[in-house]
């Protein structure tokens, strides 16, 4: 206490005591500010690379502040998750406008999607991009996934993600492709006619079992080739072409033997 | 001379039964049965071996399958997805039989491709019979025999993909519920009796599996006996060529010629249903779920040959087509496509060989089957009902297709409700026009013979291509059939200037006839044949005939 008593007429007393001050609001405010505004650790110069990034591929369709134009959505609150979601699946920068924004492949490394990620998460707060853990399937359960799918998603998706069709030539598109992250992601952002499952209505241990019910059923059909997960139709199309395309063949075969 | 007695063991074995029910009257009559050889004859026994492949898999599934709707949950690691979750009985223990059964899910799966085989192969079998008029007097009964076994395959089908109890075949049976709802005054009483209460119960499932085990299989087999009794009374048909007429049947002798084949047969056709169930996923229940009223996949339709159906529910607008009248609702969007149009399929078909027979004006019997070319009417209406099929069934797959091709599933439902009402006209118009055609052609091979490609110039410069007549058997072919003209009936008035009653009827039944024989193409008479060879320059030096009609070989002829 002598000590301390004896240095606070210093005369960097008072820059001291600021600085600790500041740590010590800046703490508490990462502590209790809500996490999904930057999970990541960003830099202002990711966000300056972002906003560069955004006005020569985005503003066009989403206006210089992402604020949107006409049919075209503003972007100021949509998460980083958003970002990710759209540009590293390729969706966007889109390539033509149509029904839906089609899958292909991204335009943006990895780092400037993260950087475009982190300005549109700088214009205002929205779901952040999903951790490792949370995306992890190993740890999911995917019984209660399928339940959760079948009820949730299999109206769009078929039962097992293969995919359906939309009005008007929209589409939800098949799912074996798509990374877990994407997928955690789609659910967490609701993109294009998909509907939001925000975390009150699926939390995020329920989206990992979705997660991992859909990574299971990319190890194939316990039944063998799984023709392409569609069904009766597929399994009808099958029957006669490898079916009964032998069988008639086997009869020509054996009617030719004799005559 | 004493009675020579056998010395084998095959041959005392066969004495002693014989002493004992005479069943060698029956082995002699039936071992030196002829039938005629086609590969087209094979169709219907791709459908009886199926049959009998779904009857040995089928036997093997009841041993493990529980019908019962009773709530269980399910214990069993494999799939993980199924772990621990709330179903029927009926969807655990095929779900169980899948995974802990040795050999469970290779059967399941025999089992489902063998359905799909069997009422694809009956569908192809009935085919050729329409195509080649094999229903004609005096095989009309065995006509309904065949189509009435078509219904109970499609019955036998639709009962046992709702067994497992699954989300997809739920769904399907919800859409049975609809339909049997919507048949006026009686549809909801309907519905309460087969589900034994509102849908969906806890009755259906055994229900269906009475239904799917014993009454419809039962049904079946008796039929099936039929069937092939009525063949052997009245014998095979067969295709034309020289010396087949409807007075004999020439082929060979069941044994040993058709034993080896059939049972060669046999052992491929159950060899290709085994590599199919063993190599091929079908019907994973376990990735539609236990069923529950509330969710419906993506991708939800019926087996094939349910199709059609469904996809004329699909193509049926539905705003304006619900009737509420005196406070009561006809739901006519769903009477129309899943009620009155597949019957009027099935009554259509049903009613054809009587139909034909009376615009043909053909009391005749026939063992002699026709070239399609032949009756262009009769084909023509074919090939429009199989369109009509297949765009009811391409519509049922509208959303596959949307997907697939990156088409808008609205644009697609609406080329298709044009495409049901134009196609099958364009299809008929075609396939006539194209009938019609062969004729032509087949009129004109025997008049001038095969084009040789050996052009000659005479002396005075012209030039002449030197045809080669057919040889008989060619001939035959193309001349052997009738050709039926419109019916002639009797004046409107009688002698005595009376109004004939019936005039009208038979005025109709005369309109229908000119439809079906007005058009036609005469085939080429003796007469003309002679013409044809004498006229011309160019007879001298036509190529020469073959010297003789080669028999046909080691076929034997039956009186």
């Amino acid at each position: 206490m002598k000590a301390l008593a004896a240095r606070r007429h210093h005369r960097l007393a008072p820059v001291v005591l600021l600085l600790l001050a500041l740590l010590t609001t800046g703490g508490v405010y990462a502590a209790l500010a809500p996490s999904t505004a930057n999970a990541e650790t960003v830099s202002t110069a990711d966000i300056e690379t972002g906003k560069k990034l955004f006005q020569a591929n985005c503003a066009t369709c989403h206006g210089a502040n992402a604020e949107g134009t006409d049919g075209v959505p503003s972007l100021v609150g949509v998460g980083a998750a958003a970002v990710d979601f759209q540009v590293s699946t390729g969706r966007m920068p889109m390539q033509m406008s149509g029904p839906q924004a089609r899958a292909k492949p991204a335009q943006f490394n990895e780092e400037q999607t993260a950087a475009l990620a982190a300005y549109v998460a700088s214009l205002g707060a929205g779901p952040a991009i999903p951790t490792d853990e949370q995306v992890d399937a190993t740890q999911g359960d995917p019984s209660n996934g399928m339940a959760l799918f079948r009820t949730n998603c299999a109206m769009c998706h078929n039962a097992v993600g293969a995919g359906g069709a939309l009005s008007e030539g929209k589409f939800a598109p098949a799912l074996w492709e798509t990374s877990e992250r994407n997928i955690y992601q789609a659910m967490l952002t609701g993109p294009q006619s998909m509907p939001v499952f925000n975390d009150a209505n699926i939390t995020p241990e329920e989206k990992r079992d979705i997660v991992s019910f859909l990574v299971e059923q990319r190890e194939g059909s316990a039944g063998g080739n799984a023709l392409g997960a569609l069904g009766p139709v597929s399994e009808g199309l099958w029957a006669f072409v490898i079916g009964l395309g032998l069988l008639i063949g086997a009869a020509v075969w054996i009617g030719a033997k004799s005559s | 001379m004493a009675k020579q007695r056998p010395t084998t063991a095959l041959g005392k074995t066969a004495d002693y039964l014989d002493q004992r029910t005479t069943i060698g009257v029956l082995v002699k009559e039936l071992a030196r049965k002829v039938f005629p050889d086609h590969w087209s004859f094979m169709l219907g026994e791709i459908a009886l071996f199926s049959f009998i492949v779904l009857i040995a898999s089928g036997f093997f599934l009841t041993m493990f399958f529980e019908p019962s709707m009773a709530l269980v949950r399910y214990e069993g690691d494999y799939p993980a997805a199924m772990h621990g979750q709330l179903m029927s009985a009926a969807f655990s223990s095929t779900v169980n039989m899948s995974f802990e059964v040795r050999g469970g899910m290779l059967m399941r799966q025999i089992h489902h491709w063998s359905a799909l085989i069997f009422v694809g192969s009956i569908v192809v079998h009935m085919f050729r019979i329409f195509f080649t008029g094999a229903f004609r007097k005096p095989r009309e009964i065995n006509y309904l025999v065949g189509l009435t076994m078509l219904i109970l395959a499609l019955a036998a089908g639709f009962t046992g993909y709702s067994l497992p109890d699954d989300v997809l075949s739920g769904n399907g049976l919800r859409i049975i519920d609809g339909v049997v709802k919507s048949i006026p005054v009686i549809g909801s009483f309907v519905s309460m009796i087969v589900f034994g209460g509102e849908f969906p119960g806890q009755h259906i499932i055994p229900r269906l599996f009475t239904l799917h085990i014993f009454v419809i299989p039962g049904l079946l087999i008796a039929l099936i006996g039929l069937h092939l009794f009525l063949m052997v009374l009245q014998k095979h048909t067969q295709y034309p060529g020289s010396g087949r007429t409807d007075r004999n049947v020439v082929g060979y002798p069941a044994a040993p010629v058709y034993v080896a084949k059939m049972t060669g047969n046999f052992f491929i056709i159950a060899g290709v249903l085994t590599l199919m169930g063993a190599t091929m996923a079908i019907n994973n229940v376990w990735n539609y779920g236990p069923y529950d009223p509330s969710p419906v996949s993506a991708g939800t339709q019926p087996d094939w040959y349910i199709l059609f159906v469904d996809g004329a529910l699909r193509l049926m607008p539905g705003p304006g087509w619900e009737w509420v009248i005196g406070g009561y609702t006809l739901s006519m969007n769903l009477l129309i496509p899943a009620l009155i149009l597949p019957g009027i399929l099935f009554t259509l078909l049903g009613a054809w060989p009587f139909l034909e027979a009376r615009v043909t004006g053909d009391h005749r019997e026939h063992h002699v089957l026709d070239r399609p070319r032949n009756r262009p009417v009769r084909t023509g209406i074919g090939v429009a009902l199989f369109v009509a099929f297949v765009i009811c069934a391409l519509a049922a797959t509208n959303d596959l297709i949307a997907t697939h091709f990156s088409l808008s599933i609205f644009a697609i439902t609406w080329a298709l409700r044009v495409l049901i009402f134009v196609g099958p006209v364009f299809a008929f118009w075609v396939t006539k026009r194209a009938c019609l055609g062969l004729q032509r052609k087949d009129r004109e091979l025997v008049l001038h013979g095969h084009e040789s490609g050996r052009i000659v110039r005479f002396a005075n410069g012209e030039y002449v291509e030197v045809h080669t007549p057919l040889d008989p058997q060619e001939v035959w072919l193309r001349t052997q059939h009738d050709v039926p003209r419109p019916l002639e009936i009797k004046p409107a008035m009688d002698a005595r200037g009376v109004r004939r009653k019936g005039y009208r009827s038979d005025r109709r039944w005369q309109k229908l006839s000119e439809f079906f024989y007005e058009d036609r193409v005469e085939r080429a008479t003796p007469a003309e044949l002679a013409a044809a060879h004498s006229h011309g320059k160019h007879d001298e030096i036509e190529a020469k005939a073959p010297a003789a009609v080669t028999g046909s070989g080691g076929a034997h002829r039956k009186k």
